[in-house]
């Protein structure tokens, strides 16, 4: 009877065991456009079946909703989601309305594999993501593998595209600092460069070591170049010393704005008013809450997109933005906007169906996405090659009465 | 009656063989007739990682009694050091033998630094392991993101500060990039190495349990003054189960690095929450019991992946579901019912 009893549990055990993985598949299983390429036929036949059914495209969307990144995530879902509405509104890719998916990832590579599993359970044909660079690294290497087209709004790190299925609407972080630098001493705005950069960071970090090897070839020196990691970011008194002590002109500051914020701050307690430098990630000081904004005054940042700019196409944007989520949209939000617009131009220019498999959409739109000309939030006649480099020219903006000014 | 106790071991252990056995083959049946989906072939490595990280961690903390709060520093540790060596040999290897390398080299790594914390913090009595550990898992990730290793025909460049400060031939690869990580680590980790890794951690665990050794261990946890008395050497058992537990996070952060192609050392996957997270697998799992750690460490791995479909709720039901089954297995009231349960069924069987 023991003896029984042992079977029986090694039985019921697997067969738990079995069922939990057995479940999930058969969940899904009206949906597999899966699998790599030797099913990829089979797959195809399955995802026509349903798409053209559905009779819709289905794009699918990768970012943290939650966890301490959930601020990017949750801009690049409510864009996209936007954007998406806009699109359908009007018609659709060649007439063909879209499916918008979002799935969450935690800001964890491992997670967004996940996702990004998920989403091809449920039938995606293309990915617009993932948010964050290391994510998107990891992320890359599956939608190469699979073939499937990706267009990252913000995963800036020089891997994310590495692959020629992959295109990002954002500056790489390299190309960030150099430009940097070279609109630092093009203009010649400051003779003595103090940096203040998160070396646990892969944006800052990347945009710094560009922004020092540039600054080489460029007429101004840097004195003092200081780090702080994710750990330790509330007090930067060490770091502003320094670049004090070394009698820096202007502070460039390749991070995001909650630290600048803290950093501004603490440079009008200490009394030192350098210029301070930024790039897109400084974009957004202004919504700081109790935060003075006035300290911000003539802050410097080299952005793809200011909320304020003048043109119909912002305006337009940043009032609906506002209506349905009620705040201000950041550059995040304006690159995963740009991103459906360029799916959208791809796909027409491409003219693919929805009854078209993964692999098929994806060689179409490699090749459209080197031939369209977007004008978009962050750009004006932004081209992509097949690196999948986005070029755009940056726009400098400073900020003047606490609003941003195009410079 | 001696017989019969070793017979219920073997058995117990043979049960637990079969169930790895039994969950392979049914997730090869489900591969082979392509009745499973994407997220769950995703997932498929994962699962064998975090078995791995909870049977060994339960060595330490259930077969051991001593408490680690730093198992995700090991599994750190291990991840760097196969990638490392997997990516300074990509290419000059056959990629079979250069992943059985990396692996051995990641369960070394992570060993000798389990025997270098062990060595002085074993020696004491009470919590300091945990506290110990848990400053290791911390610094070793700190550590990892200011590391930057580059290699060009010259040999290897080391800095602390930024890849510039590395001096790099213009051809030369820049290895470890702070907090960049490792990026571009081949992708070998395999649902089936998986497997067979996680039959080697049970085969030691479950051996050593039941060895001569494993009873001297087993009896340091239960009375390390009696332990003492009968001449037992303390520090080298309790040394050899915490480097062994470490050494198997080490092969499990190998996996971890090989199965994704970007490694970074963010507080989300080596950080103070994986480590208490794979205590939450252990202890759930029942503390010295390695079957459960193998259950537990499955469960609640796929659970929240299941209930995306919940989406930002997720998390919350997560937690919930963690307290219930918490409350449910450990609760004292829990135990008596279940306890009464069993006699009740015991009765039934005795009047037949």
């Amino acid at each position: 009877m023991k003896k029984f009893n042992k079977v029986m549990s090694v039985v019921m055990a697997s067969a738990m065991t079995a069922a939990l993985f057995a479940g999930c598949g058969n969940a899904d299983a009206g949906t597999q456009t899966a699998d790599s390429a030797p099913a990829a036929e089979e797959a195809a036949s399955e995802t026509g079946g349903d798409t053209a059914a559905a009779g819709a495209f289905k794009i699918g969307g990768i970012g943290p909703t939650t966890g301490s990144a959930a601020v990017y995530g949750l801009a690049v879902q409510n864009a996209a989601q936007l954007a998406v509405d806009e699109i359908n509104a009007a018609g659709g890719i060649n007439g063909v309305p879209i499916e918008f998916k979002f799935e969450d990832d935690e800001c964890d590579a491992e997670k967004s594999v996940n996702a990004y599993n998920t989403l091809k359970d449920w039938g995606m044909q293309m990915l617009m993501g993932t948010v964050t660079s290391g994510c998107s690294i990891a992320v890359a290497e599956n939608t190469a593998e699979d073939n499937m087209f990706q267009l990252t709004p913000s995963g800036s790190a020089v891997d994310c595209v590495k692959y020629d299925n992959a295109f990002r609407v954002c500056f790489s972080d390299p190309n960030q600092g150099a430009a940097s630098a070279l609109y630092i001493g093009e203009n010649a705005i400051a003779s003595k460069v103090a940096v203040i950069y998160d070396s646990s960071d892969i944006y800052s970090s990347g945009i710094y070591e560009k922004f020092t090897s540039e600054a080489a070839n460029q007429p101004f020196e840097i004195v003092s170049a200081e780090a702080f990691t994710a750990d330790n970011k509330t007090d930067f008194s060490v770091q502003l010393q320094k670049a004090k002590d070394a009698g820096a002109e202007l502070v460039f500051l390749p991070i995001y704005y909650t630290e600048a914020s803290l950093i501004l701050s603490q440079a009008s307690t200490m009394g030192y008013s350098p210029i301070f430098f930024g790039c897109d990630g400084l974009d957004g000081i202004l919504n700081v809450e109790n935060f003075d904004t006035s300290l911000a005054e003539g802050v410097m940042l080299l952005t793809p997109f200011a909320a304020d700019a003048e043109d119909e196409l912002t305006q337009n944007f940043v009032t609906t933005y506002k209506e349905k989520f009620g705040d201000t949209p950041n550059q995040f939000a304006a690159d995963a906007y740009d991103a459906i617009y360029a799916i959208k131009a791809a796909g027409e220019k491409a003219g693919i169906t929805p009854d078209m498999d993964m692999n098929a959409i994806c060689e179409a739109m490699k090749g459209a996405m080197t031939e369209i000309t977007l004008d978009g939030l962050t750009g004006v006649g932004m081209t992509w090659d097949a690196s999948g480099e986005p070029d755009k020219a940056p726009k400098a903006v400073q900020i003047k009465d606490g609003v941003y000014t195009a410079m | 009656m001696k017989k019969m106790k070793i017979a219920k071991t073997t058995k117990n252990n043979l049960i637990t063989y079969l169930i790895v056995l039994f969950a392979y083959l049914a997730v090869q049946v489900l591969l082979a007739t392509g009745n499973i989906s994407s997220l769950m072939k995703g997932l498929l490595v994962p699962l064998c990682i975090y078995v791995m990280l909870a049977i060994s961690l339960n060595l330490t903390v259930g077969i051991l009694g001593e408490l680690s709060l730093g198992h995700a520093g090991f599994m750190c540790v291990g991840a760097f050091s196969g990638a490392f060596f997997s990516k300074c040999m990509d290419g000059a290897m056959p990629d079979g033998l250069r992943f059985f390398a990396a692996l051995l080299i990641g369960a070394a790594v992570a060993g000798i630094f389990g025997i270098l914390i062990g060595i002085p913090v074993l020696r004491l009595k009470g919590d300091y392991l945990a506290i110990v550990t848990l400053a290791f898992g911390e610094i070793i990730k700190n550590l990892v993101n200011v590391l930057y290793i580059g290699k060009d025909k010259n040999g290897f460049h080391f800095s602390m500060k930024d890849s510039i400060s590395l001096h790099l031939d213009p051809e030369g690869q820049v290895i470890i990039n702070g907090a960049q990580g490792i990026t571009g680590t081949p992708h070998d980790a395999s649902f089936t190495i998986g497997i067979i890794l996680i039959f080697i951690s049970l085969l030691i665990i479950l051996n050593l349990i039941n060895s001569r050794d494993g009873r001297a261990i087993m009896s340091i946890r239960d009375n390390r003054i009696a332990a003492e008395s009968i001449g037992i050497n303390i520090t080298k058992y309790k040394l050899m189960a915490f480097s062994i537990s470490a050494s198997i996070a080490g092969v499990a952060g190998v996996l971890y690095a090989h199965n994704l192609s970007t490694l970074t050392a963010l507080p989300k996957n080596f950080g103070y929450n994986m480590s208490i997270m794979i205590l939450v697998f252990v202890v759930l799992g029942g503390i010295g019991n390695i079957r459960g750690s193998i259950i537990s460490a499955v469960i609640l791995t796929l659970l929240p992946e299941l209930l995306r479909g919940l989406s930002d709720y997720r998390m919350l039901i997560y937690a919930i579901v963690l307290i219930a089954m918490m409350l449910l297995n450990w609760s004292p009231k829990a135990i008596e019912w279940k306890e009464g349960l069993k006699r009740y069924s015991k009765k039934e069987k005795g009047v037949k």
